[in-house]
């Protein structure tokens, strides 16, 4: 299963329980502000290492760089919007708001 | 595949119709169908054909009835939540349309994914 | 479009699950997700309802909303078990940690782990978040 995660990790649980809810071995795709819990050296960074652990990380490019988002926490793949569509095909997706 | 859409937030106010609308013409670009485009809660308010978004910015209306119109998405508000937001035909852009709960159950049943932005 | 589908239920009922994560009142998502519980309850699909993160406080029985002025809609739960909606489903940990107990609750639930309601959600057609 593919999970969306769109809200950022300091202003929201949303992460957490999908990273909580999400079954082992399943993709967790950051988008939007969910996209800052990829940030190399942020506080978050400890947490989002054990959901790497867990789950296959990405994060959308364009909500990178939009938000100047550079250096990615080890193990975070980035996808452009192909990419996206590429993991819904895969599986099916819920969207933790 | 068929893909169903469901967007649960505002344009502006939120990112959701954006990221709904690039994600939509990546899948139509990867040959996929959408079924349906559904809004709900203050989703609605991106069919509302009484704003003016200013020149220099992305027009969230246009696109909207660019997929409905052009390229032929079904594209629908839902009734009761655009009723309580001042929504209703005659005020809402072309290509789109307003509808009850049980096309967001029947895009539900009928897509291989349905995929929510809010 | 609708000769396409299974309305009917029957042998092709597909497996659609809410998932509540807002608390009620404070924004609109509770309120209209129960609204959409009900219209696709009338489709007589395979039906569950998980509430977790704040999406517990939705069920808490002792809601006077009275004094904000806003509708409530904590009684509106008791119709779902009509609708043949009984699998409602409450995250232990969410609960846990709100200070919430199932006595609290407008309606009987079962109380599931995280890993439980992973693998519900896995089996589902499709999942819907409010």
């Amino acid at each position: 299963m593919l999970h969306t995660v769109n809200k950022s990790p300091f202003s929201s649980d949303a992460l957490n329980e999908c990273a909580r809810f999400a079954s082992t071995g399943s993709d967790i795709l950051l988008i939007e502000d969910g996209v800052y819990a990829a940030k190399a050296g942020s506080a978050y960074e400890p947490a989002l290492k054990d959901v790497v652990k867990k789950c296959a990380v990405y994060a959308l490019e364009a909500d990178l760089k939009a938000r100047g988002v550079t250096a990615l926490v080890p193990g975070v793949k980035t996808v452009a919007y192909a990419g996206f569509v590429e993991l819904v095909e895969k599986s099916k997706v819920h969207t933790w708001l | 595949m068929k893909f169903a859409v469901q967007v649960l937030e505002g344009p502006y106010n939120n990112q959701a119709s954006d990221t709904a609308y690039n994600f939509i013409k990546a899948a139509l670009e990867r040959g996929h169908q959408i079924v349906r485009v559904f809004f709900y809660h203050n989703g609605v308010l991106n069919v509302n054909n009484l704003a003016e978004p200013p020149r220099d910015d992305r027009n969230v209306y246009a696109r909207w009835t660019e997929l409905g119109r052009d390229k032929g998405i079904d594209i629908v508000a839902c009734i009761a939540a655009s009723k309580r937001r001042g929504i209703k035909d005659g005020h809402i852009i072309e290509g789109t349309r307003i509808s009850g709960l049980g096309q967001l159950t029947d895009m539900a049943i009928e897509a291989d994914r349905l995929i929510t932005f809010g | 479009m609708s000769d396409e589908m299974d309305n009917g239920g029957g042998e092709n009922r597909k497996k659609i699950a809410f998932v509540m994560r807002h608390a009620p009142h404070g924004s609109i998502y509770s309120y209209e997700g129960l609204e959409t519980v009900l219209i696709v309850a009338a489709y007589e699909q395979d039906l569950s309802l998980i509430f977790a993160g704040d999406g517990v406080f939705a069920l808490v029985a002792a809601q006077d909303t009275s004094a904000v002025g806003i509708k409530g809609f904590i009684k509106t739960y008791r119709v779902l078990d009509g609708y043949d909606v009984n699998k409602i489903y409450v995250d232990r940990e969410s609960m846990e940690k709100r200070g919430l107990k199932p006595e609290d609750f407008i309606i009987p639930v079962e109380v599931k782990e995280a890993e439980e309601i992973a693998a519900i959600m896995e089996e589902q057609h499709a999942t819907i978040p409010y």
